[in-house]
């Protein structure tokens, strides 16, 4: 008999432990107001990957909090790429209430009237926002996002593995880096790479551009040892790979698994983007996620974000807290004459989107 | 049995709904969209893109047969010598080559790259023994080996069926007409396993074919096969749906010819229906 029950009682053991792997709620200093009256409701958020403070390593776990102050219930999915997240919601069948696209996407998502309307004066912590961050292109009268986090793109090498390289897009392209380099797997990101190199803008709609950019890329595709999104982390972590592009936030993140790893800003510039809370027009609960935008604009839980994630944050309560672990970082907050020449990309024309999105293939299957 | 009982419809009726319903809907709405341009209007534009994805579909069929000869001559010996032992023996083999199944094959797969990265196990050890490190990953070898792993327990397990089905009296009367061993696996246990290697090929190869995820993760991302091509054009947006499905039916007529040529080897009841 007990020969039969044994394995149940170690699976049972198993899934307790599995279980019960205690997280503690943290204390929190709370200056909205949060109503339980959406008890048992959900709540659907769609985010980048690693772009929450998920309560790995002792940090604060922010759905869960959430979940305990509010009883709304958080179902958390992420997405890879802005046109990953932009086909789900464009295909239909699925229901988000949250989405936090970057600047680019929002206009497109706005232009097609995808959108939901933010009252932003019924959010008691959205004056925490910095004013440079509001009424950008993509939002110009800021009713539709509330900008969660600021980033820009520069790169990233293991200085343990290779003398510090020029400060240029070229070292993506450079022989010596033979099997090394990475770039990025998406098109908007792996294009810009090129254009800057070549001193194009990003949003250019001179389709000639983009052809010279994709060929330059082409190019490189012998050099580069793979296109990679996240999976960047492990390679340039553990030595795998020794350079490539990724957003600044990222590489402090990085950093603090290996030491090795420096970062700058390509002299010929790069990109800036800023990711906002949105509520899609497909929302079911929206009550419920003007609740949620307010929590993630709470001094803690931005701190903890803003901890997490490695992303310059937008909110004035973070930049000016001296306890903040990124407080004054030079990488994040550039001094007025380090900051690299920047450009936002801007929702750009269906023609010359499609026309990039093919010369990607193209590259791909080359 | 051709009369067919009210019962046995009934019982039937359900997987014959889901049928309908999750395979021969989709198949319609791909070939809706294989033939009709983004306005849904009809057309064969889709047909005169398909020259940009030949390396693409070459590459497949390429890494799909060699991944699929690679796995036929591991699993045949193993099938055969797995009918020569116990009972008990061979269930614990068995069970051995469904374990890995038991985990996600992306989960499987990824955990290859701890394995073959420059940095990995393979390369730390030979490292340790002052070789020096061997370019495993983003090869296509490592691309192919990702597939045999992944898809060598679908080749084993037919073949092995096949064979342990097989009466040992033939085995003896073959023997007592004077057959030695080889004689007799080439005369007797070769034909009589045909089935179950037609079968074991034709699960191997389809898969392989049209796998994507192990060349991204293996194969460095570089090169695309038809199955990334395909992922990729759905992941971008509806304005690819047409190709992308286009690009589908071309697969599925592609392994649909393979299955009826392999079909044509064996010419027993127990031919594979795809």
């Amino acid at each position: 008999m007990l020969k039969k029950l044994l394995p149940l009682i170690l699976c049972l053991i198993l899934c307790m432990s599995l279980c019960c792997c205690g997280y503690e709620y943290f204390e929190l200093n709370l200056e909205g107001v949060y109503t339980r009256e959406f008890e048992g409701t959900e709540l659907n958020v769609y985010n980048w990957g690693e772009y929450i403070s998920d309560g790995s390593e002792g940090c604060m776990d922010v759905n869960r909090e959430f979940e305990r102050l509010t009883g709304i219930k958080v179902n958390y999915t992420t997405f890879e790429s802005n046109e990953t997240m932009y086909s789900q919601l464009k295909n239909g069948g699925v229901s988000y209430d949250i989405i936090i696209p970057s600047d680019y996407m929002i206009a497109r998502l706005k232009s097609e009237n995808m959108l939901a309307k933010i009252d932003t004066a019924s959010l008691s912590n959205y004056h925490y926002i910095d004013d440079s961050y509001k009424g950008l292109f993509f939002d110009e009268t800021q009713e539709y996002t509330v900008p969660y986090n600021v980033g820009m793109v520069g790169i990233i090498y293991n200085s343990a593995l290779i003398k510090e390289p020029e400060h240029s897009w070229k070292a993506l392209w450079d022989k010596k880096y033979e099997n090394m380099s990475l770039n990025f797997n998406n098109p908007r990101d792996g294009f810009m790479t090129a254009q800057k190199l070549l001193g194009y803008s990003v949003n250019s709609t001179n389709l000639d551009e983009w052809n010279e950019a994709c060929e330059l890329l082409k190019d490189g595709k012998d050099v580069l040892q793979s296109y990679v999104m996240d999976e960047i982390y492990g390679k340039l972590e553990t030595g795998e790979a020794a350079i490539g592009p990724y957003y600044a936030g990222d590489y402090l993140v990085m950093y603090d698994v290996n030491e090795d790893l420096r970062f700058f800003y390509p002299e010929e510039g790069t990109n800036i983007f800023i990711d906002s809370v949105c509520i899609p027009k497909c929302v079911k609960n929206y009550e419920a996620a003007m609740l949620y935008i307010n929590f993630l604009l709470e001094p803690d839980i931005a701190l903890a974000n803003a901890e997490y994630i490695g992303y310059a944050s937008p909110h004035n309560a973070v930049i000016n807290n001296p306890d903040y672990c990124y407080y004054q970082n030079e990488i994040l907050y550039p001094n007025q004459e380090d900051m690299p020449y920047v450009e936002y990309y801007h929702d750009i024309p269906e023609n010359v989107r499609m026309h990039y999105e093919d010369l990607w293939l193209d590259l791909k299957l080359y | 049995m051709n009369k067919k009982s009210f019962g046995s419809r009934v019982v039937a009726a359900p997987y014959i709904v889901w049928a309908a319903i999750f395979i021969i809907v989709p198949l319609l709405i791909m070939a809706y969209f294989a033939f009709t341009d983004a306005n849904g209007v009809f057309s064969l534009e889709n047909f005169t893109q398909i020259g940009r994805f030949k390396k693409a579909f070459g590459l497949s069929i390429f890494y799909a047969i060699i991944a699929t000869i690679i796995t036929l001559l591991l699993s045949y010996p193993m099938a055969y010598y797995m009918t020569k032992l116990k009972i008990s023996s061979q269930r614990m083999i068995m069970m051995l080559i469904m374990l890995p199944m038991w985990m996600n094959f992306l989960i499987r797969t990824y955990s290859w790259i701890t394995i073959l990265a420059n940095t990995g196990l393979i390369n730390k050890f030979l490292d340790f023994l002052g070789i020096g490190r061997l370019q495993l990953i983003n090869t296509p070898g490592a691309v192919i080996l990702g597939m045999v792993y992944d898809f060598i327990p679908y080749m084993i397990l037919p073949i092995y069926t096949a064979m342990s089905k097989i009466d040992n009296s033939l085995l003896e009367a073959a023997s007592d007409l004077g057959s030695n061993s080889l004689s007799r696996i080439r005369r007797v246990i070769m034909p009589l396993s045909l089935p179950g290697v037609i079968s074991g090929i034709t699960m191997v190869f389809v898969p392989s074919v049209s796998t994507f995820y192990i060349s991204q993760k293996l194969g460095g991302n570089k090169d695309m096969l038809i199955g990334d091509a395909i992922e990729y054009l759905f992941n971008t947006g509806p304005h690819y749906y047409n190709i992308a499905s286009t690009l589908s039916l071309i697969l599925m007529i592609l392994i649909l010819i393979c299955t009826l040529i392999m079909n044509r080897f064996s010419d027993d009841e127990e031919a594979v229906v795809v």
